[in-house]
């Protein structure tokens, strides 16, 4: 096994929250919750020039039992927003969120009655990101603060959140 | 006005008579406004008759023009395959009573946009054999494309799941 072989006879020591964290962070599955533009650029983010998996992410996983990190990519209308909460709950923990563009992060150009003017009004956001639609390398910036962020949280306690982060 | 859409205003007149209250050309195309009782009748007219057929209803949509006396408009865009001609035929309609006589019965097609235009407007369809909401909630309580409406909704009317 290639553990093994790499640490030849010796042994190593560390800490239960960085070696889960560490295996957490690089096998996030995400969540595809693709509802406008922004999920054609989440599609060319998984395409072979842009290479989602480079990341440990590659596995998009369209059952929200099966994934870890739900990313909301699109417009949030408040009828929809119903179905995104259903979703969600249905995910088990850990569980991450991203909010992909700006619709996601706050209403963007729709300044208007039926979309919800950010997704954190009704769920909790660990990433914002700006753009509209990102690219997909905005797209990567976000997971990979989400990994750093996935890195450094607790076992026990992994909603031990601060605050969410901007990714511009 | 060319000579078809000339003949078909003609036919049209001839046929409903006061109906027809206003005819205009915008732009090549021309407007006819008639009363809402005849609208059923001229739309059938229409898709039928042997001269220049409109076997298409591209589209119904409600206006709020708000400060004209009769508030809402219902305006249909019908299309002949035959000719390449468009129609619009308009409905003017009172506030106090924004009812307009279904044409489902002659455009199947109309069905979801005379839904969309009650779910806009309150304006409603009788003889419609489903007149839900098409858009917005079942429950919701406003019309979002009167003008009345405020841009960002009426605060509380959409419920949203909390938070967690």
């Amino acid at each position: 096994m290639g553990l093994e072989s790499a640490l030849g006879e010796g042994y190593l020591t560390t800490q239960l929250d960085a070696l889960v964290g560490w295996a957490r962070k690089n096998s996030l599955w995400p969540m595809p919750m693709g509802l406008s533009c922004c999920a054609i650029e989440l599609m060319s983010a998984g395409d072979p020039r842009h290479d989602i998996s480079r990341f440990g992410m590659e596995v998009m996983r369209f059952s929200p039992r099966q994934s870890d990190v739900m990313i909301v990519a699109g417009t949030v209308t408040y009828k929809m927003a119903h179905v995104v909460r259903k979703i969600y709950d249905q995910m088990a923990e850990p569980r991450w969120v991203i909010a992909m563009g700006a619709c996601a992060s706050s209403g963007g150009m729709f300044r208007s009655y039926s979309v919800v003017q950010g997704i954190d009004q009704f769920m909790p956001v660990d990433v914002f990101t700006a753009g509209c639609p990102p690219r997909p390398e905005n797209l990567f910036h976000a997971l990979i603060e989400l990994q750093k962020k996935v890195q450094n949280s607790s076992v026990l306690d992994y909603r031990d959140r601060k605050e969410p982060m901007f990714i511009s | 006005m060319n000579d078809l859409q000339q003949s078909l205003v003609d036919s049209l007149r001839e046929r409903f008579g006061d109906s027809v209250e206003e005819v205009r050309e915008f732009r090549d195309d021309v407007i006819v406004v008639v009363t809402r009782q005849a609208v059923v009748d001229v739309a059938t007219w229409l898709r039928d008759n042997e001269h220049c057929p409109f076997p298409l209803c591209e589209d119904v949509f409600g206006i709020d023009a708000w400060t004209r006396k009769q508030r809402f408009e219902v305006n249909y865009h019908f299309f002949s395959l035959q000719c390449k001609q468009r129609i619009h035929l308009k409905v003017r309609l009172e506030e106090s009573d924004p009812a307009v006589p279904s044409i489902t019965g002659v455009y199947p097609g109309a069905n979801w946009y005379e839904r969309e235009t009650f779910d806009m407007y309150g304006i409603t369809f009788p003889g419609h054999p489903d007149l839900r909401r098409a858009y917005m909630p079942e429950d919701f309580e406003y019309y979002p494309l009167r003008k009345d409406f405020p841009l960002m909704g009426i605060p509380g009317s959409l419920p949203l799941p909390k938070r967690g």
